[in-house]
């Protein structure tokens, strides 16, 4: 089938999700221990998501994203030291320390970056898209954003002109069916958003966001034609938020069942099962370890990296220039 | 020198930056087919094609937003707010995007774009469309914010901004569009950030920008009848302020009245005031006044309107009242 990822790629999906679950789980833990600080907004069960729709991009191509994105930080190339020394505020972090879990911005590997402002890496990735298209890069911006995000003014105005100026961007809708503690019904008279693509004159697709491949191909798909010219285009991936809204939810609000449910389609689920077949579980296993370690030794190298020291640098000090 | 109208030298700066740098783009509500409902961007459209001048949807949110991340890849977008009194609509790519990402970032990024808009009061325009809104601006830190009032400066600053790596807001002034001015030919640059002393004297400074310069200059013409000398610094840029310059002024009059179109409370004026005696406490012998609008809403009836706007009159009372 077109646009399917092949073993290879796929391989290398699961192996970011799979540091993506450490990543979060590790977190959880710590968060337990009082070793974290702020608030931390999981995606585990939703990596799918975030990781496949990336690896559908190139390296040139940019992506904005929420508050929850630790997966499109991994998918789209970060390495885990600076995205786990950047939760801790260490020195090191990819932004030493100074923008935080939801901040997050790598612009050399095209991650510009974590939005914590819901609905603002929306016009994030339409101006990124303006942008390559003036300058014709060939390149595409991609937004990933949630069913909250989806609510606000500004991705009206945003996917309206995108439509309108046939912009090279793809727009992923993150459907995980809860906004901060609202359900998705309690927040939209429509069940599946991305109908309103229609009014943006722009193709949508629902797919499973918990079948990396499904991810993958959609988005894949509204890539190619985005590069080519023909305008954006909205992939809505099916999830399920199955922690809390962030480290501090006291949750009482999802039905057990429902997140049981869903855990029982954990992406990783149907990623090994669909992945066994084509490679066979000692290379799966391989994969699994190599994961564990590598989350291992980032948290073990990003927790003992030194703090950053408070200064008014003039690199970055907008005024510098002028005075 | 060329005799220019202050929309002019504004198109003429557009014009020559969009032609030395193929990145410069403009968009903004009316301002292709039409030319700007303030004539600033006329004829550009023809020039350099739809891509690079688009008129855009009504989206004030959006637009400022895409001006942020346009910007920090590759292109340098100038955006036309068509009233100061829409930024509000803005704020967000102001305050929770544009200004944090230079040091949040941690240098990662350059966001060189432009702003450009209009406020301010005396045209009738009522409650919606005649603010100046430049202190609520002025207050983000990491954004530029400046105000010039002559033709020169509007060219000249204009060009500085395009060519600027981070952020500025240009703010222009519906009643300073047409003005005229000497204009110099060709590519002269007025650097960001420098204030500039349009008229010398000795008793009073007077410290000002936008068409407050211009108030503030027949202020100075009522006050020589007074027998008093002021001198008039147009502050040009609101931020970075130039320190030295009010200093310097300030060290040669002992006097200082500070004049801004927007509110008084928490305004720009009060900002001066408080920078005056950060740094030349010693020199005043008097309390610096302050001109501005009152706290209020801005009426429609024209002798509502000019009752509330700061004036040359109302600059000259206040002159004359802290040099007694
Ligand atoms: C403009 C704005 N309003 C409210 C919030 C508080 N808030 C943070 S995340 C969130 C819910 C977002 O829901 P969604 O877009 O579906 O993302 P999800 O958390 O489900 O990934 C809210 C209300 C915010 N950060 N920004
Ligand atoms: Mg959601």
């Amino acid at each position: 089938m077109k646009n399917t990822p092949s073993v290879e790629q796929h391989l290398d999906i699961y192996r970011r999700m799979l540091l993506v679950r450490h990543l979060e789980e590790r977190l959880g833990a710590l968060h337990k221990e009082g070793r974290t600080r702020g608030p931390i907004h999981r995606c585990d069960g939703q990596e799918a998501v975030g990781v496949a729709a990336t690896a559908a991009l190139e390296a040139g191509d940019k992506v904005a994203t929420t508050h929850r994105g630790h997966a499109v930080y991994i998918g789209k190339g970060m390495a885990m030291r600076p995205v786990v020394a950047e939760i801790f505020g260490r020195a090191t972090g990819a932004c030493g320390g100074r923008a935080g879990h939801m901040l997050v911005a790598d612009a050399e590997k095209g991650v510009i970056g974590g939005n914590a402002i819901v609905g603002a890496g929306i016009p994030a990735a339409a101006g990124m898209a303006l942008s390559m298209q003036i300058l014709g890069t060939g390149n595409v911006a991609m937004c990933v954003f949630g069913d909250g995000a989806a609510q606000t003014g500004i991705c009206h105005e945003a996917m309206n002109m995108a439509g309108l100026w046939k912009l090279p961007v793809v727009f992923v809708l993150e459907h995980n069916q809860f906004g901060l503690t609202v359900p998705s019904d309690v927040q939209s008279p429509v069940a599946d958003l991305s109908i309103r693509a229609a009014g943006y004159a722009m193709p949508a697709e629902i797919v499973d966001g918990n079948d990396a491949v499904a991810v993958y191909r959609a988005v894949a798909a509204m890539a190619e034609r985005a590069r080519r010219g023909e305008g954006p285009g909205m992939v809505e991936c099916k999830t399920y938020r199955v922690e809390g809204f962030s480290t501090s939810d006291m949750g009482g609000y999802q039905k057990p069942e429902d997140i049981a449910a869903w855990k029982a389609r954990d992406p990783l689920i149907i990623s090994r099962k669909a992945l066994l077949g084509d490679v066979g579980e000692a290379r799966l296993a391989d994969i699994e370890a190599a994961a564990k370690a590598e989350t291992d030794e980032a948290f073990e190298i990003a927790l003992s990296d030194p703090m950053p020291q408070f200064l008014v640098d003039e690199a970055c000090n907008p005024y510098s220039e002028a005075r | 020198m060329a005799m220019m109208r202050y929309a002019e030298a504004l198109n003429a700066a557009l014009r020559e930056e969009m032609q030395a740098d193929p990145s410069v783009f403009l968009f903004g509500e009316d301002i292709g087919r039409y030319g700007g409902v303030f004539k600033v961007t006329k004829g550009l459209m023809e020039e350099f094609g739809e891509k690079r001048v688009r008129d855009t949807p009504i989206s004030e949110q959006a637009l400022t937003a895409m001006a942020v991340t346009a910007a920090m890849t590759g292109t340098r977008p100038v955006l036309e707010i068509m009233y100061a009194d829409f930024i509000p609509l803005s704020l967000d790519a102001l305050v929770n995007q544009a200004s944090i990402y230079n040091y949040i970032w941690n240098g990662q990024v350059k966001m060189p774009f432009v702003v450009r808009t209009q406020g301010g009061g005396g045209a009738g325009a009522g409650a919606q469309h005649s603010k100046a809104l430049d202190s609520m601006l002025a207050q983000i830190p990491g954004i530029k914010v400046v105000a010039p009032s002559t033709p020169a400066d509007a060219k000249g600053m204009l060009k500085a901004a395009i060519r600027d790596s981070q952020p500025v807001i240009f703010l222009e002034h519906k009643l300073l569009y047409n003005i005229r001015g000497e204009v110099p030919e060709g590519d002269v640059i007025v650097q960001l950030g420098k204030a500039a002393t349009v008229r010398e004297g000795s008793d009073i400074s007077i410290f000002a920008t936008s068409k407050m310069v211009v108030e503030a200059t027949k202020a100075a013409d009522l006050l020589a009848a007074d027998g008093v000398s002021a001198e008039i610094v147009d502050l040009r840029s609101l931020r970075p302020l130039d320190v030295d310059a009010i200093v310097a002024s300030i060290a040669k009059t002992h006097h200082a009245v500070v004049v801004n179109e927007g509110w008084r409370f928490c305004g720009y004026a009060a900002e001066l005031s408080a920078t005056i005696m950060d740094h030349v406490f010693d020199e005043l012998d008097a309390p610096v006044a302050r001109v501005t609008l009152p706290d209020m809403p801005i009426p429609y009836s024209e002798p509502l309107e000019t009752a509330m706007l700061p004036s040359a009159e109302k600059i000259r009372a206040a002159a004359l009242k802290t040099l007694k």
